[in-house]
Protein backbone atom coordinates (compact mmCIF):
# COMPACT_ATOMS: atom_id res chain seq x y z
CA UNK A 1 0.00 0.00 0.00
CA UNK A 2 1.23 3.69 -0.72
CA UNK A 3 1.16 6.10 2.01
CA UNK A 4 -0.03 9.26 0.34
CA UNK A 5 0.67 11.40 3.73
CA UNK A 6 2.99 11.03 6.52
CA UNK A 7 2.69 13.64 9.83
CA UNK A 8 4.90 12.77 12.36
CA UNK A 9 5.28 14.77 15.62
CA UNK A 10 2.94 17.34 14.27
CA UNK A 11 2.32 20.74 16.37
CA UNK A 12 0.64 23.85 15.44
CA UNK A 13 0.73 26.50 18.42
CA UNK A 14 -0.79 29.86 18.37
CA UNK A 15 0.49 31.66 21.24
CA UNK A 16 0.55 29.10 23.65
CA UNK A 17 -2.34 26.98 22.65
CA UNK A 18 -1.79 24.14 20.85
CA UNK A 19 -4.98 23.41 17.65
CA UNK A 20 -2.68 20.36 16.74
CA UNK A 21 -0.63 19.09 19.30
CA UNK A 22 1.75 16.22 18.72
CA UNK A 23 -0.47 14.33 15.95
CA UNK A 24 1.64 11.42 14.06
CA UNK A 25 -0.62 9.44 11.47
CA UNK A 26 -0.45 8.15 7.86
CA UNK A 27 -3.08 8.28 5.13
CA UNK A 28 -2.67 5.38 2.67
CA UNK A 29 -3.51 5.58 -0.88
CA UNK A 30 -7.19 5.23 -2.65
CA UNK A 31 -8.99 4.88 0.90
CA UNK A 32 -11.41 6.87 2.49
CA UNK A 33 -10.91 8.48 5.39
CA UNK A 34 -13.14 10.09 8.50
CA UNK A 35 -11.56 13.10 10.17
CA UNK A 36 -13.75 13.21 12.75
CA UNK A 37 -14.04 15.18 16.40
CA UNK A 38 -16.01 18.24 17.87
CA UNK A 39 -15.73 21.57 16.81
CA UNK A 40 -12.67 23.00 17.08
CA UNK A 41 -11.16 19.63 18.23
CA UNK A 42 -8.69 21.03 15.83
CA UNK A 43 -9.71 18.89 12.23
CA UNK A 44 -9.67 22.26 10.15
CA UNK A 45 -6.08 22.65 10.91
CA UNK A 46 -5.01 19.46 10.14
CA UNK A 47 -5.94 19.76 6.90
CA UNK A 48 -4.44 23.47 6.36
CA UNK A 49 -1.51 21.97 7.26
CA UNK A 50 -1.82 18.99 5.25
CA UNK A 51 -2.47 21.41 2.21
CA UNK A 52 0.13 23.90 3.23
CA UNK A 53 -2.25 26.76 3.97
CA UNK A 54 -0.63 27.10 7.54
CA UNK A 55 3.01 26.22 8.33
CA UNK A 56 3.63 23.93 11.57
CA UNK A 57 4.86 25.07 14.66
CA UNK A 58 7.10 21.85 14.83
CA UNK A 59 6.83 17.95 13.53
CA UNK A 60 7.20 16.85 9.81
CA UNK A 61 4.57 16.36 7.23
CA UNK A 62 4.99 14.44 3.53
CA UNK A 63 2.30 14.77 1.14
CA UNK A 64 2.95 12.13 -1.75
CA UNK A 65 6.99 12.16 -0.29
CA UNK A 66 7.74 15.59 -0.32
CA UNK A 67 6.89 18.65 1.80
CA UNK A 68 4.03 20.18 0.82
CA UNK A 69 5.20 23.93 1.48
CA UNK A 70 5.47 25.75 -1.39
CA UNK A 71 5.56 22.82 -3.29
CA UNK A 72 3.32 22.97 -6.87
CA UNK A 73 4.06 19.46 -7.81
CA UNK A 74 2.45 18.18 -4.44
CA UNK A 75 -0.30 20.78 -4.35
CA UNK A 76 -1.80 20.14 -8.10
CA UNK A 77 -2.76 16.75 -6.70
CA UNK A 78 -4.41 18.06 -3.86
CA UNK A 79 -8.14 19.35 -3.34
CA UNK A 80 -9.26 21.28 -0.37
CA UNK A 81 -12.94 22.01 -0.11
CA UNK A 82 -13.62 24.31 2.85
CA UNK A 83 -16.15 25.12 4.55
CA UNK A 84 -15.93 28.39 4.29
CA UNK A 85 -14.15 29.24 0.62
CA UNK A 86 -13.83 32.26 -0.76
CA UNK A 87 -14.65 33.50 -4.54
CA UNK A 88 -13.21 36.68 -6.17
CA UNK A 89 -15.77 39.49 -6.18
CA UNK A 90 -18.15 38.86 -8.82
CA UNK A 91 -17.85 35.25 -9.42
CA UNK A 92 -20.56 33.23 -11.02
CA UNK A 93 -20.71 29.40 -10.28
CA UNK A 94 -19.94 29.07 -14.09
CA UNK A 95 -16.98 31.11 -13.72
CA UNK A 96 -16.27 28.94 -10.72
CA UNK A 97 -16.34 25.68 -13.04
CA UNK A 98 -14.74 27.41 -15.85
CA UNK A 99 -11.14 28.04 -13.87
CA UNK A 100 -11.24 24.84 -11.68
CA UNK A 101 -9.81 23.29 -14.91
CA UNK A 102 -6.26 25.47 -14.43
CA UNK A 103 -5.90 24.19 -10.88
CA UNK A 104 -6.90 20.27 -10.82
CA UNK A 105 -5.46 18.47 -13.93
CA UNK A 106 -7.84 15.58 -13.54
CA UNK A 107 -10.72 17.94 -14.15
CA UNK A 108 -14.10 16.00 -15.61
CA UNK A 109 -16.32 18.69 -16.85
CA UNK A 110 -19.14 15.89 -17.88
CA UNK A 111 -18.85 14.46 -14.15
CA UNK A 112 -19.21 18.33 -13.25
CA UNK A 113 -22.07 19.23 -16.15
CA UNK A 114 -23.99 16.25 -14.13
CA UNK A 115 -23.31 17.11 -10.56
CA UNK A 116 -24.80 21.16 -11.63
CA UNK A 117 -27.99 19.55 -12.76
CA UNK A 118 -28.02 16.96 -9.96
CA UNK A 119 -27.79 20.08 -7.30
CA UNK A 120 -29.45 22.68 -9.83
CA UNK A 121 -26.87 25.41 -9.31
CA UNK A 122 -27.96 28.81 -10.72
CA UNK A 123 -24.74 28.81 -13.20
CA UNK A 124 -25.39 32.34 -13.21
CA UNK A 125 -26.43 33.89 -9.82
CA UNK A 126 -23.79 35.70 -8.51
CA UNK A 127 -22.03 33.68 -5.64
CA UNK A 128 -22.95 36.17 -2.87
CA UNK A 129 -26.44 35.60 -3.96
CA UNK A 130 -26.06 31.94 -3.49
CA UNK A 131 -28.63 30.27 -0.36
CA UNK A 132 -25.81 28.83 1.93
CA UNK A 133 -26.76 25.20 0.76
CA UNK A 134 -26.03 26.34 -3.38
CA UNK A 135 -22.80 27.48 -1.99
CA UNK A 136 -21.67 24.37 -0.19
CA UNK A 137 -23.14 22.63 -3.73
CA UNK A 138 -20.83 24.86 -5.67
CA UNK A 139 -17.70 23.46 -3.60
CA UNK A 140 -19.13 19.61 -3.22
CA UNK A 141 -18.74 19.70 -7.28
CA UNK A 142 -15.85 21.04 -7.40
CA UNK A 143 -14.42 18.43 -4.90
CA UNK A 144 -15.75 15.53 -6.86
CA UNK A 145 -15.33 16.90 -10.61
CA UNK A 146 -11.28 17.69 -9.40
CA UNK A 147 -10.60 13.99 -9.25
CA UNK A 148 -7.66 15.27 -7.42
CA UNK A 149 -5.58 12.13 -6.10
CA UNK A 150 -5.88 13.27 -2.65
CA UNK A 151 -9.14 15.13 -1.81
CA UNK A 152 -10.49 17.22 1.26
CA UNK A 153 -14.08 17.52 2.02
CA UNK A 154 -13.95 20.11 6.08
CA UNK A 155 -17.59 19.70 6.51
CA UNK A 156 -18.40 20.43 2.93
CA UNK A 157 -22.38 20.52 3.24
CA UNK A 158 -23.45 23.83 5.79
CA UNK A 159 -27.19 24.19 4.47
CA UNK A 160 -27.81 21.13 2.06
CA UNK A 161 -30.67 19.09 2.72
CA UNK A 162 -30.68 15.52 3.56
CA UNK A 163 -31.48 15.07 -0.07
CA UNK A 164 -28.46 16.94 -1.09
CA UNK A 165 -26.24 15.19 1.40
CA UNK A 166 -27.40 11.66 0.04
CA UNK A 167 -26.71 12.71 -3.08
CA UNK A 168 -23.00 14.08 -2.09
CA UNK A 169 -22.41 10.57 -0.42
CA UNK A 170 -23.76 8.46 -3.83
CA UNK A 171 -21.62 10.05 -5.96
CA UNK A 172 -18.49 10.05 -4.35
CA UNK A 173 -19.08 6.29 -3.54
CA UNK A 174 -20.16 6.39 -7.50
CA UNK A 175 -17.13 7.74 -8.85
CA UNK A 176 -14.37 6.52 -6.02
CA UNK A 177 -15.70 3.16 -7.34
CA UNK A 178 -14.64 4.49 -10.65
CA UNK A 179 -12.14 6.95 -10.13
CA UNK A 180 -10.39 5.70 -6.87
CA UNK A 181 -8.52 7.89 -5.27
CA UNK A 182 -7.60 9.17 -1.16
CA UNK A 183 -10.56 11.41 0.39
CA UNK A 184 -10.39 12.50 3.77
CA UNK A 185 -13.53 13.60 4.88
CA UNK A 186 -14.36 16.02 7.93
CA UNK A 187 -17.86 15.84 9.63
CA UNK A 188 -19.55 15.62 12.39
CA UNK A 189 -22.45 13.58 11.13
CA UNK A 190 -21.01 10.44 11.75
CA UNK A 191 -23.96 8.52 11.52
CA UNK A 192 -24.48 9.66 7.88
CA UNK A 193 -21.22 8.89 6.87
CA UNK A 194 -19.97 5.92 8.81
CA UNK A 195 -20.57 3.76 6.46
CA UNK A 196 -18.59 5.34 3.56
CA UNK A 197 -15.35 5.58 5.55
CA UNK A 198 -12.67 2.34 5.33
CA UNK A 199 -10.69 4.24 8.05
CA UNK A 200 -11.08 6.62 10.70
CA UNK A 201 -8.88 9.20 12.92
CA UNK A 202 -10.35 10.74 15.70
CA UNK A 203 -8.95 13.89 16.98
CA UNK A 204 -9.89 15.40 20.15
CA UNK A 205 -8.29 18.83 21.88
CA UNK A 206 -5.74 18.46 19.09
CA UNK A 207 -4.51 14.67 20.04
CA UNK A 208 -5.12 11.95 17.83
CA UNK A 209 -7.34 9.35 20.12
CA UNK A 210 -8.65 6.93 17.42
CA UNK A 211 -6.65 5.78 14.84
CA UNK A 212 -8.61 2.72 12.95
CA UNK A 213 -10.36 0.83 10.59
CA UNK A 214 -13.86 1.75 10.80
CA UNK A 215 -14.53 -2.26 10.50
CA UNK A 216 -12.52 -2.74 13.39
CA UNK A 217 -14.05 -0.08 15.42
CA UNK A 218 -17.39 -1.04 14.73
CA UNK A 219 -18.85 -3.39 17.26
CA UNK A 220 -15.18 -3.40 19.21
CA UNK A 221 -17.21 -1.69 22.31
CA UNK A 222 -19.20 -3.01 24.47
CA UNK A 223 -21.74 -1.44 27.20
CA UNK A 224 -22.51 -3.67 30.07
CA UNK A 225 -24.88 -2.23 33.01
CA UNK A 226 -25.81 -3.54 36.11
CA UNK A 227 -25.46 -3.22 39.73
CA UNK A 228 -22.20 -0.78 40.43
CA UNK A 229 -20.50 -3.75 42.21
CA UNK A 230 -21.22 -6.26 39.57
CA UNK A 231 -20.60 -3.69 36.99
CA UNK A 232 -17.14 -2.43 38.59
CA UNK A 233 -16.12 -6.42 39.72
CA UNK A 234 -16.16 -7.30 35.81
CA UNK A 235 -14.70 -3.64 34.38
CA UNK A 236 -11.68 -4.28 37.01
CA UNK A 237 -8.35 -4.71 34.93
CA UNK A 238 -10.62 -3.86 31.42
CA UNK A 239 -10.15 -0.91 28.79
CA UNK A 240 -13.17 1.26 29.94
CA UNK A 241 -13.81 4.06 27.79
CA UNK A 242 -16.68 5.44 29.70
CA UNK A 243 -18.76 5.43 32.59
CA UNK A 244 -22.04 6.47 34.01
CA UNK A 245 -24.06 5.86 37.31
CA UNK A 246 -27.48 6.61 38.21
CA UNK A 247 -28.08 5.55 42.04
CA UNK A 248 -26.98 2.61 41.85
CA UNK A 249 -26.92 1.26 38.37
CA UNK A 250 -23.88 1.70 36.82
CA UNK A 251 -23.31 1.69 32.66
CA UNK A 252 -19.61 0.76 31.64
CA UNK A 253 -18.71 1.59 27.92
CA UNK A 254 -15.76 -1.31 27.75
CA UNK A 255 -13.81 -1.40 24.61
CA UNK A 256 -12.50 -4.92 22.77
CA UNK A 257 -14.76 -7.11 24.55
CA UNK A 258 -14.96 -9.90 22.64
CA UNK A 259 -17.94 -13.00 22.79
CA UNK A 260 -15.90 -14.72 25.85
CA UNK A 261 -16.35 -11.46 27.43
CA UNK A 262 -19.67 -10.72 26.56
CA UNK A 263 -20.84 -14.43 27.86
CA UNK A 264 -19.00 -13.46 31.03
CA UNK A 265 -20.78 -10.11 31.76
CA UNK A 266 -23.69 -11.67 30.88
CA UNK A 267 -23.32 -14.75 33.58
CA UNK A 268 -22.13 -12.00 36.42
CA UNK A 269 -25.81 -10.85 35.34
CA UNK A 270 -24.98 -7.86 33.49
CA UNK A 271 -26.60 -6.55 30.70
CA UNK A 272 -24.77 -6.25 27.43
CA UNK A 273 -25.72 -4.13 24.35
CA UNK A 274 -23.54 -3.12 21.27
CA UNK A 275 -22.05 0.97 20.83
CA UNK A 276 -22.13 2.50 17.31
CA UNK A 277 -19.21 4.03 15.88
CA UNK A 278 -21.22 7.66 16.22
CA UNK A 279 -21.56 6.00 20.20
CA UNK A 280 -17.97 5.22 20.90
CA UNK A 281 -16.42 8.11 19.16
CA UNK A 282 -18.93 10.39 21.46
CA UNK A 283 -18.05 8.38 24.61
CA UNK A 284 -14.38 8.63 23.68
CA UNK A 285 -14.75 12.27 23.23
CA UNK A 286 -16.57 13.06 26.37
CA UNK A 287 -13.71 10.87 28.03
CA UNK A 288 -11.10 13.36 27.42
CA UNK A 289 -12.80 16.07 28.16
CA UNK A 290 -13.31 14.63 31.56
CA UNK A 291 -9.82 13.70 31.87
CA UNK A 292 -8.91 17.31 31.27
CA UNK A 293 -11.21 18.63 33.39
CA UNK A 294 -9.62 16.69 36.33
CA UNK A 295 -6.20 17.66 35.88
CA UNK A 296 -6.87 21.23 35.75
CA UNK B 1 -27.28 -1.46 8.16
CA UNK B 2 -26.77 -2.68 11.86
CA UNK B 3 -23.86 -0.23 12.93
CA UNK B 4 -22.81 -2.17 15.77
CA UNK B 5 -21.42 -5.11 13.97
CA UNK B 6 -18.84 -5.08 11.04
CA UNK B 7 -20.52 -4.04 8.01
CA UNK B 8 -18.90 -6.77 5.81
CA UNK B 9 -20.30 -9.00 8.21
CA UNK B 10 -23.40 -8.14 7.06
CA UNK B 11 -22.79 -8.04 3.62
CA UNK B 12 -22.03 -11.40 3.59
CA UNK B 13 -24.91 -12.40 5.34
CA UNK B 14 -27.19 -10.49 2.86
CA UNK B 15 -25.91 -12.57 0.32
CA UNK B 16 -26.42 -15.74 2.10
CA UNK B 17 -29.92 -14.79 3.06
CA UNK B 18 -30.37 -14.12 -1.04
CA UNK B 19 -28.86 -17.78 -2.07
CA UNK B 20 -30.97 -19.43 0.85
CA UNK B 21 -34.00 -17.49 -0.08
CA UNK B 22 -33.59 -18.50 -3.98
CA UNK B 23 -33.00 -14.97 -4.93
CA UNK B 24 -30.24 -15.71 -5.87
CA UNK B 25 -29.81 -19.01 -8.05
CA UNK B 26 -26.62 -21.26 -8.15
CA UNK B 27 -24.48 -20.89 -11.17
CA UNK B 28 -25.52 -17.18 -11.96
CA UNK B 29 -23.47 -13.98 -11.69
CA UNK B 30 -24.36 -11.79 -8.81
CA UNK B 31 -23.60 -8.13 -8.77
CA UNK B 32 -20.00 -6.54 -8.43
CA UNK B 33 -18.29 -5.29 -5.53
CA UNK B 34 -19.20 -1.91 -6.75
CA UNK B 35 -22.87 -2.59 -7.29
CA UNK B 36 -23.33 -4.25 -3.66
CA UNK B 37 -21.20 -1.04 -2.53
CA UNK B 38 -23.50 1.56 -4.55
CA UNK B 39 -26.61 -0.59 -3.06
CA UNK B 40 -26.11 -0.47 0.22
CA UNK B 41 -24.16 3.01 0.32
CA UNK B 42 -21.19 1.82 1.83
CA UNK B 43 -17.01 1.39 0.85
CA UNK B 44 -16.53 -0.44 -2.21
CA UNK B 45 -13.23 -1.77 0.54
CA UNK B 46 -16.01 -3.06 2.64
CA UNK B 47 -18.42 -4.66 0.48
CA UNK B 48 -14.84 -6.66 -1.19
CA UNK B 49 -14.26 -7.88 2.01
CA UNK B 50 -17.89 -9.17 2.33
CA UNK B 51 -17.63 -10.68 -0.98
CA UNK B 52 -14.67 -12.30 0.16
CA UNK B 53 -15.50 -14.05 2.91
CA UNK B 54 -17.97 -16.04 0.76
CA UNK B 55 -15.27 -16.56 -1.94
CA UNK B 56 -13.17 -17.91 0.97
CA UNK B 57 -16.19 -20.08 2.52
CA UNK B 58 -16.54 -21.56 -1.11
CA UNK B 59 -20.06 -20.02 -1.82
CA UNK B 60 -19.21 -17.73 -4.57
CA UNK B 61 -16.20 -18.07 -6.81
CA UNK B 62 -14.76 -15.69 -9.68
CA UNK B 63 -14.33 -16.33 -12.92
CA UNK B 64 -11.43 -14.07 -14.56
CA UNK B 65 -12.46 -11.15 -16.13
CA UNK B 66 -16.52 -12.10 -16.00
CA UNK B 67 -17.30 -11.52 -12.49
CA UNK B 68 -18.32 -13.29 -9.11
CA UNK B 69 -20.97 -16.40 -9.29
CA UNK B 70 -22.67 -18.53 -7.16
CA UNK B 71 -20.74 -21.94 -6.74
CA UNK B 72 -22.75 -25.26 -7.18
CA UNK B 73 -24.07 -26.89 -4.08
CA UNK B 74 -23.60 -23.31 -1.94
CA UNK B 75 -27.34 -23.49 -1.13
CA UNK B 76 -27.40 -26.74 0.72
CA UNK B 77 -23.71 -26.00 2.34
CA UNK B 78 -25.40 -22.39 3.39
CA UNK B 79 -28.89 -24.55 4.82
CA UNK B 80 -26.23 -27.15 6.91
CA UNK B 81 -24.10 -24.02 8.68
CA UNK B 82 -27.47 -22.24 9.20
CA UNK B 83 -29.07 -25.35 10.77
CA UNK B 84 -26.07 -25.44 13.33
CA UNK B 85 -26.09 -21.63 13.99
CA UNK B 86 -29.81 -22.08 14.59
CA UNK B 87 -28.88 -24.78 17.48
CA UNK B 88 -26.27 -22.71 19.00
CA UNK B 89 -28.05 -19.61 18.83
CA UNK B 90 -31.63 -20.46 19.55
CA UNK B 91 -32.07 -23.86 21.13
CA UNK B 92 -29.64 -24.01 22.98
CA UNK B 93 -30.34 -20.79 24.53
CA UNK B 94 -33.82 -21.73 24.85
CA UNK B 95 -33.06 -24.86 26.99
CA UNK B 96 -31.05 -22.88 29.24
CA UNK B 97 -34.25 -20.68 29.87
CA UNK B 98 -36.50 -23.85 30.21
CA UNK B 99 -34.06 -25.36 32.73
CA UNK B 100 -34.62 -21.97 34.98
CA UNK B 101 -38.10 -21.86 34.62
CA UNK B 102 -38.59 -25.73 35.38
CA UNK B 103 -39.95 -26.80 32.22
CA UNK B 104 -39.28 -30.31 31.47
CA UNK B 105 -38.52 -31.82 27.85
CA UNK B 106 -41.57 -33.36 27.50
CA UNK B 107 -43.47 -29.94 28.22
CA UNK B 108 -41.08 -27.85 25.93
CA UNK B 109 -41.44 -30.15 23.06
CA UNK B 110 -45.67 -29.68 23.88
CA UNK B 111 -44.99 -25.97 23.84
CA UNK B 112 -43.38 -26.03 20.41
CA UNK B 113 -46.30 -28.33 18.85
CA UNK B 114 -48.61 -26.38 19.98
CA UNK B 115 -47.22 -23.05 18.21
CA UNK B 116 -46.14 -25.07 15.28
CA UNK B 117 -49.61 -25.38 14.97
CA UNK B 118 -50.90 -22.58 15.78
CA UNK B 119 -47.68 -20.94 13.19
CA UNK B 120 -49.33 -22.85 10.37
CA UNK B 121 -52.97 -22.22 11.14
CA UNK B 122 -52.01 -18.06 10.45
CA UNK B 123 -49.13 -18.88 7.83
CA UNK B 124 -48.36 -15.55 6.86
CA UNK B 125 -46.65 -14.82 10.31
CA UNK B 126 -44.24 -17.20 9.77
CA UNK B 127 -41.98 -15.33 7.94
CA UNK B 128 -41.90 -12.90 10.26
CA UNK B 129 -38.86 -13.88 11.74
Amino acid sequence: MTTVVEATGLTKKYGKFAAVDDASFRIEENRIYGLLGRNGAGKTTIMSLLTAQVFASSGSIRVFGQSPVENAEVLGNICFIKESQTYPEDFRPRHVFASAPWFFPNWDQDFADRLVADFRVPMNRRIKKLSRGQLSAVGVIVGLASRAPLTFFDEPYLGLDAVARQTFYDRLLEDFAEHPRTVILSTHLIDEVSNLLEHVIVIDDGRIIIDEESEDLRGSATIVAGAKSAVDGFVAGRDVIHREAIGGLVTATVSHLDEAGRSAARAAGLETSPVSLQQLIVRSTNLSESEEGQKS
Amino acid sequence: MDESRPIFLQIAEAIENDILAGVLLEETQVPSTNEFAAFYRINPATAGKGVNLLVDDGILYKKRGIGMFVAAGSRARLVAKRRDQFEAEYVQPLITEAEKLGITGPQLEDMINRNRAKQSAHPDKEQAV
